[in-house]
C-alpha cells in the first residue's frame, strides 16, 4: 500500500488546554530507541523463523502442536492478556484520572475468575481450535459457525485497532510531532511484521513470542516499580500524595468520581464498563484459543492459575506506575505528549532515569519504548492468528461453503488462514488511522463489551443450559454483537464529542460511552427468547456427550 | 481410582515409589482397558502393536456420521452415578463461588456510582473506603484462585480421569 493511498483523519482543533506541544526529543535517546526496536523486530523475527519451521501440520498453525506446558502456556496467557492497552492505556488512565482508572487494573483482573471456573477447562475439553467448535460439538454446524465467526473476528478487529492506536502513540512520542508519515509508516510497518508472524509461525511460534515478550515486560513493569517506590522510599501514603500534587486536582484525583462521577450518565457508565470488563475477557477469541495448545484440560487450569498471578502482580504495579507517572511526571506533561495519556510509562521512565538529556534518561526510555512496542507486536500476532483462524476454520471452511462442495482439506484451510491474515491486519491498520485521539485501554474495553456481549451468553449457554438451541445460540450471538456496535456506532466514542473519532459531526443518540450495561443483557436475554420461541428442541445426545465431554474430557483432541 | 498399567509408546509406565502423571498420560488408543464395575474385576489388558499406532484424528462434527451407539454410551455415562457426582462437586464450588465474587465485584463498582461519599470516607491516611475496597478486589481474586484450584485438585481430577478413560474405553 502507498502511502500516499491511506486515509489520514482530518487533525481536530485541539482545546485550549492541550495546545502545549509535546517536549522536542532529544536526537538521541530516540536513536537508541529505534535500534532498541530494531533488536525487537530482529527477535521476533528469529523466533519466528526457527520456531516456524518445525512443523506445518494444521495441528501446529492453529494450536502449536498442543504439547506447551501449563507454565509456558500461562506465561504466555499473561503475554497474550496484557497489551498495549495495559501496559500503556492503563497506566495513562490511572495518571489522568487516579483512582477512576483503577477500575480497569481491577475490572482486568477479576474477569480472570470467570474465565478460571467456567471457560477453560471446559472449552479446552469440548473444542478444537475456536470458539465455533465447542457450539458445533451440539449445534447444528453453518449457522452457529457463521455467528460465532463473524463475532469472532469482530472483536480480534476491535481489539487489533486499539494495539496500533497504541503503536501510532508510541512513535509520535519518539519522533514529536514532525512524525506524522513517520507514524503512518510505522503502523503499515507493525501490519506487515504481523503477518509475518502469522503466516510464518503460525501458533507456535507466535506462543514463543508470547512467552518471550511477556518476561520482558514483567521484568520492565517490576524494576520501573521499584524505582518509584525507592524514589518515595517505600512509602506508599506518600506517593499517593505526591500524586495529588501532580494531578494539579488535589485530593479528588485520590477520591471516586475524577472522570466518572461528574453526571448520572457518567456513573451509568462506570457501572457499565465495570461489567463489560469482568465478563469480556472469557469471550476473547484469542484468549480462548490460547486453551488449544496445551494437552489437558487440567494444563488449561494450570495456565490460567499462572496467568492469574502474572496478571494480578502486573496490575498491582500499573497502580503505582500510574500514581508514580502523576506524581514525578505531572498529569499536566502527560497529557500534554498525548491527549489520551497513552505514553505515561515511558514518560516516567525517562524521568526515573534521570530526565531529559541525561543518559540514565536515554537509556530507560528506550528500553521501556521497547518494551511497550513488544508487546504491541506480540499481541498483533496473536490477534491476527485468532482472527484468521476464525475466519478459516470456521467461515470459510464450514459456514460459507456450499454443502455440496467437497470439503475443504487442510492444507487449504491453513492456506485460507494465511491470506485472512494479511486482509485482517490491512483493515486494522486503516481502521486504527481513525482512532488516534482515543486512550487504547478505552478502545479495548470496548471490544470487552463486544466480546461479553456476543460470545459469552453464548458460550455459557451452550455449555450450562439443556434447552439451549442452534436458533438460539444465533440470537445470542447476534443479539449481543448488532446492538453493542449500534450502540458505539452512536455513542460519544464516535461523534459529538472532542476526541471522537470523527469530531466534526455529531449523530450520537447513545449517551453511554461503553454500551455493557444493554448489550451484555441483551445477549442473554435474545439467547432464551430465541430458545423458547423456536420450534426446534435441543437434542439430548448430543448435550449428553458435551455435558460428560465438558467435564471429564472423554473423546477430547 | 484403582491403579492401572499404562504403556504408552514411549514406554511410560509408573516407577516405583514415583508418582505417575496421569494427565499426560498418552491417549484413548494406548490406555488398557478398565474394569466396568466394581465386581468385575478384569486383568489389565496388554498393549498390543496396534495400539501403539497414534490414533486416528477425530473427525470433525460435520464429517462424522451420527453414531447411535457412542450417544447410548453418552447417556449412560451422563446418568451414571460418578459422573453426576463429578458434576455436582464442580456446581457445588462453582455456582456459590460465582455468586460471590461477582456479587462482591459489581457491589464494589455500583457502589462508586450510588454512594460516592461513602466511599469518599477516609480510612487511614491517604486511603479512602474506596481504595480499600478496590486493593481488597485483589486479594479476594487470588484467595478465590486458589481454593478453586485446591478443590478442583482434590475433589474431581482423579474420578473424572477415570470416568474419561472409562468413558473412551466404551466407545471403542
Amino acid at each position: 500500500m502507498k502511502l500516499s493511498e491511506v486515509p489520514v483523519p482530518p487533525v481536530p482543533p485541539l482545546p485550549v488546554h492541550r495546545l502545549a506541544p509535546p517536549p522536542p526529543p532529544a536526537g538521541q535517546h530516540h536513536d537508541l530507541a529505534i535500534v532498541l526496536f530494531a533488536l525487537v523486530v530482529v527477535v521476533t523475527l528469529a523466533i519466528t523463523l526457527w520456531v516456524g519451521r518445525r512443523g506445518q501440520a494444521t495441528e501446529d498453525f492453529y494450536a502449536g502442536g498442543r504439547d506447551f506446558g501449563p507454565l509456558q502456556n500461562g506465561i504466555a496467557l499473561s503475554g497474550d492478556y496484557l497489551s498495549a492497552a495495559s501496559f500503556l492505556g492503563v497506566t495513562g488512565l490511572i495518571a489522568i484520572y487516579g483512582y477512576d482508572g483503577m477500575l480497569y487494573s481491577i475490572g482486568f483482573l477479576v474477569a480472570w475468575l470467570v474465565v478460571l471456573m467456567w471457560v477453560a477447562e471446559l472449552v479446552r475439553n469440548t473444542g478444537r481450535y475456536t470458539l465455533a467448535d465447542v457450539l458445533a460439538t451440539r449445534m447444528r454446524q453453518r449457522p452457529v459457525r457463521a455467528a460465532a465467526g463473524i463475532s469472532s473476528v469482530v472483536v480480534t478487529l476491535l481489539y487489533l485497532i486499539a494495539q496500533m492506536v497504541g503503536a501510532g502513540s508510541l512513535v509520535a512520542l519518539l519522533l514529536g510531532s514532525t512524525g506524522a508519515a513517520a507514524k503512518t509508516w510505522t503502523i503499515v510497518a507493525v501490519g506487515a511484521l504481523m503477518i509475518i508472524y502469522v503466516t510464518v509461525g503460525g501458533m507456535r511460534a507466535t506462543t514463543w513470542i508470547q512467552i518471550v515478550k511477556a518476561l520482558m515486560l514483567m521484568v520492565g513493569a517490576v524494576l520501573l516499580t521499584v524505582l518509584v517506590l525507592v524514589h518515595f522510599r517505600g512509602d506508599f501514603a506518600e506517593l499517593m500524595h505526591a500524586a495529588a500534587r501532580g494531578s494539579g486536582a488535589g485530593d479528588k484525583y485520590l477520591e471516586p468520581g475524577l472522570k466518572y462521577g461528574v453526571s448520572a450518565t457518567s456513573r451509568l457508565d462506570f457501572v457499565s464498563l465495570g461489567l463489560a470488563l469482568v465478563l469480556g475477557t472469557a469471550g476473547l477469541p484469542h484468549i480462548l484459543s490460547r486453551f488449544y495448545t496445551v494437552p489437558t484440560a487440567r494444563a488449561a487450569r494450570r495456565s490460567t492459575i499462572w496467568a492469574i498471578g502474572l496478571v494480578g502482580c502486573f496490575y498491582l504495579m500499573t497502580v503505582v506506575l500510574g500514581l508514580g507517572a502523576t506524581a514525578l511526571v505531572g498529569s499536566k506533561a502527560v497529557r500534554a505528549a498525548n491527549s489520551a495519556g497513552n505514553t505515561a510509562v515511558p514518560l516516567l521512565a525517562l524521568k526515573l532515569g534521570g530526565g531529559e538529556g541525561s543518559t540514565g534518561g536515554t537509556l530507560f526510555f528506550a528500553i521501556t519504548s521497547a518494551i511497550a512496542f513488544a508487546t504491541i507486536l506480540a499481541v498483533v500476532a496473536g490477534l491476527t492468528l485468532a482472527s484468521s483462524v476464525s475466519f478459516a476454520h470456521d467461515l470459510y471452511a464450514q459456514a460459507f461453503r456450499s454443502p455440496a462442495k467437497p470439503p475443504v482439506t487442510d492444507r487449504r484451510e491453513v492456506v485460507v488462514a494465511r491470506l485472512a491474515a494479511v486482509l485482517i491486519g490491512g483493515l486494522a491498520i486503516v481502521l486504527s488511522l481513525f482512532a488516534q485521539r482515543l486512550n487504547v485501554a478505552f478502545l479495548v474495553s470496548l471490544a470487552f463489551a463486544v466480546a461479553a456481549s456476543a460470545n459469552l451468553p453464548t458460550l455459557l449457554y451452550n455449555l450450562f443450559w439443556r434447552r439451549f438451541t442452534t436458533r438460539g445460540a444465533c440470537w445470542a450471538t447476534y443479539g449481543g454483537l448488532v446492538p453493542a456496535l449500534v450502540l458505539v456506532l452512536f455513542s460519544p466514542v464516535v461523534s459529538g464529542s472532542k476526541t471522537a473519532m470523527f469530531p466534526g459531526v455529531d449523530f450520537h443518540w447513545f449517551p453511554l460511552e461503553n454500551p455493557g450495561l444493554i448489550s451484555i443483557p441483551l445477549g442473554f436475554l435474545l439467547g432464551w427468547v430465541g430458545t423458547v420461541s423456536g420450534e426446534e428442541r435441543a437434542d439430548a445426545d448430543k448435550f449428553a456427550e458435551l455435558e460428560v465431554r465438558s467435564l471429564t474430557g472423554a473423546g477430547a483432541v | 481410582m484403582a491403579h492401572q498399567e499404562v504403556t504408552g509408546p514411549a514406554g511410560r509406565r509408573p516407577r516405583a515409589g514415583q508418582r505417575f502423571d496421569w494427565w499426560s498420560a498418552p491417549g484413548p488408543a494406548v490406555v488398557a482397558q478398565r474394569a466396568k464395575g466394581p465386581s468385575a474385576a478384569k486383568p489389565v489388558v496388554a498393549v498390543t502393536a496396534a495400539a501403539v499406532v497414534p490414533a486416528p484424528r477425530p473427525q470433525p462434527p460435520a464429517e462424522r456420521p451420527p453414531d447411535p451407539a457412542a450417544a447410548q454410551v453418552y447417556r449412560e455415562v451422563q446418568r451414571s452415578d460418578a459422573f453426576q457426582e463429578i458434576r455436582r462437586s464442580y456446581r457445588k464450588f462453582v455456582f456459590p463461588a460465582t455468586a460471590v465474587f461477582l456479587g462482591w465485584y459489581l457491589f464494589y463498582v455500583a457502589a462508586q456510582a450510588a454512594a460516592p461519599d461513602l466511599m469518599r470516607h477516609q480510612v487511614a491516611g491517604p486511603f479512602s473506603v474506596a481504595w480499600l475496597l478496590g486493593l481488597l478486589q485483589f486479594v479476594s481474586t487470588f484467595v478465590i484462585t486458589w481454593l478453586y484450584s485446591r478443590n478442583a485438585r482434590t475433589k474431581r481430577d482423579r474420578a473424572a480421569l477415570g470416568l474419561r478413560w472409562d468413558t473412551q474405553d466404551q466407545l471403542r
